[in-house]
């Protein structure tokens, strides 16, 4: 499903690459925590699965398609065979938690129709029914998550990226979030996240790849923090 | 439905930062009138050309001293010359009814003047009025001849300037072109800016570029349009009030321009300002987006 072969990624000026000579393959329906400290590299790989950067060195594929020579073109359709949820929400603040939602799927192309019938159903998936209506400032953050996951759920997609998506979460709320994400989980869809908080990782006892300095130094199933 | 998002997104960032619109517009519009006006000036030229080179006569004035012998050769030769069209001799009578004709409006300068007074010339129209030098380098040293003149380069002085008046026209629209495309640059990436945020989760989600992009070159298209029309008006208002009205002595000489020249210069000018403001606002995303 996911395969990074000998990656090396070093930021224009950086003295040192993100990431160095990684390896690390990812199978379909699998739940991944990528852990480090600050600056280890791993929001880099986020970076590269959604082809918003490219290797140096070696060869990234996704959903069996290798994306690092792929046309700039053919980059929105892949995207969307990927959900992405990130720290800090990226909602839009003058929709509601509906529009934000439907938004996205309007954008590549989907009729209001589609939208009204796919819509509700995925808000209440994440549990905001009842609340389609109120904007991003009337929501709390956890609330805010979830119409990020929703957004990022609602076409389905095979992958869902997480990049430190309890990092603005008190612990509860954030429990919360990971319910979500393992019932996502379970409908096949294969979640990568990245995090460093190690309560979670523990909580969860699911694979965990812990990255030190752009290498891989521990990758162990059903891990914990370390 | 995505062409009404698309329309709607556009009226918005056409108001959300209405000042610069209309800088935009009115810079587009002045630089676009500069263009017509030197389309129109580039068409009436060569309109002026046409009419006026068909009928135009390079005299060949004879010495009074001219023998029967001269004017005869002269006559047989211009008649084979293969740069020219049409020979006529005009004899001194008939140079003599013409004056008369010419300044019926001054009998004293008429009765001035005998008749055996005027020179005799061949009138001749060549194939090709641009070959007026060889012709006159063929005949100039001939006996017989006293002067030989091209109504041409008279002409030519009048389109000198008509052309310095196009080429004016043409530099201060390219002048005004730059600072309308700096403009157009500016307005997108302010617009950019502004939605940021939809752009970045459309990025996310896997929103096609032409459908990122489309707004804000629309927007650019829709104020190269105005600029256009507005361009256009202008060109209107001039020919009604300035070569209709206060400079029509200075229209009657030349040919007039006619309203079908000046119409086809909207088609002209709004797919200049089209494509110009389309091509800065594509350009200026690829910068600014890297969508």
């Amino acid at each position: 499903m996911i395969q990074l072969e000998h990656v090396t990624k070093t930021y224009p000026k950086a003295s040192r690459p993100s990431l160095d000579d990684v390896s690390v393959s990812i199978e379909k329906g699998e739940f991944v925590f990528f852990i480090g400290p600050s600056g280890s590299g791993k929001s880099t790989i986020i970076k590269l699965l959604l082809h918003e950067i490219t290797p140096n060195k070696g060869r990234v594929y996704v959903n069996n398609k290798d994306v690092t020579s792929m046309r700039s073109w053919k980059i929105p359709t892949f995207r969307r065979t990927i959900g992405c949820v990130f720290q800090d929400f990226r909602l839009l603040p003058n929709r509601t938690a509906y529009e934000n939602v439907a938004f996205a799927l309007e954008v590549i192309g989907k009729t209001k129709a589609v939208a009204r019938r796919v819509v509700p159903e995925v808000l209440e998936l994440v549990g905001l029914g009842g609340k389609e209506h109120r904007y991003p400032h009337e929501l709390s953050g956890g609330e805010q998550q979830r119409v990020a996951v929703a957004r990022a759920f609602v076409n389905r997609p095979l992958i869902l990226l997480a990049d430190e998506p309890t990092g603005n979460l008190d612990p509860d709320t954030s429990i919360e979030i990971m319910r979500l994400l393992d019932r996502i989980n379970r409908t096949g869809t294969t979640v990568v996240m990245v995090t460093h908080d190690s309560n979670i990782v523990n909580q969860m006892r699911r694979r965990v790849i812990e990255i030190e300095s752009g290498r891989i130094v521990r990758d162990q199933a059903r891990g914990v923090y370390g | 439905m995505r062409l009404k998002y698309v329309l709607s997104e556009v009226m918005v960032g056409l108001w959300r930062n209405v000042t610069m619109t209309i800088a935009m517009i009115i810079t587009m519009a002045v630089s676009l009138t500069m263009l017509g006006a030197s389309g129109l000036m580039y068409l009436q030229v060569d309109a002026m050309k046409d009419a006026y080179y068909k009928d135009i006569e390079v005299s060949i004035f004879l010495d009074a001293s001219v023998t029967d012998q001269q004017r005869a050769e002269l006559q047989t030769e211009l008649e084979s010359d293969p740069l020219v069209r049409k020979v006529k001799h005009e004899t001194k009578e008939e140079a003599y009814e013409r004056f008369k004709e010419l300044f019926a409006d001054s009998p004293d300068l008429v009765n001035a003047v005998q008749a055996d007074k005027l020179p005799e010339s061949f009138r001749i129209n060549l194939v090709d009025p641009e070959q007026y030098q060889q012709i006159f380098d063929k005949y100039k040293d001939r006996e017989g001849i006293d002067d030989i003149i091209d109504q041409r380069r008279l002409l030519e002085q009048i389109f000198n300037i008509l052309g310095a008046i196009q080429n004016m026209a043409l530099v201060s629209a390219s002048v005004m072109a730059i600072a309308a495309l700096l403009l157009v640059a500016n307005t997108i990436q302010v617009a950019a800016y502004s939605k940021r945020r939809e752009v970045a989760v459309m990025k996310l989600v896997g929103a096609s570029n032409w459908f990122i992009q489309a707004p804000f070159v629309l927007e650019a298209v829709v104020a190269g349009l105005l600029g256009a029309i507005i361009g256009f008006g202008a060109l209107v208002l001039g020919k009604i009030f300035l070569l209709d009205g206060s400079l029509r002595d200075l229209t009657d000489l030349l040919t007039p321009i006619r309203w079908g020249t000046v119409l086809l210069m909207l088609p002209f000018m709004a797919t200049v300002g089209g494509l110009v403001s389309a091509i800065t606002a594509w350009v200026t995303l690829r910068f600014y987006l890297r969508v």
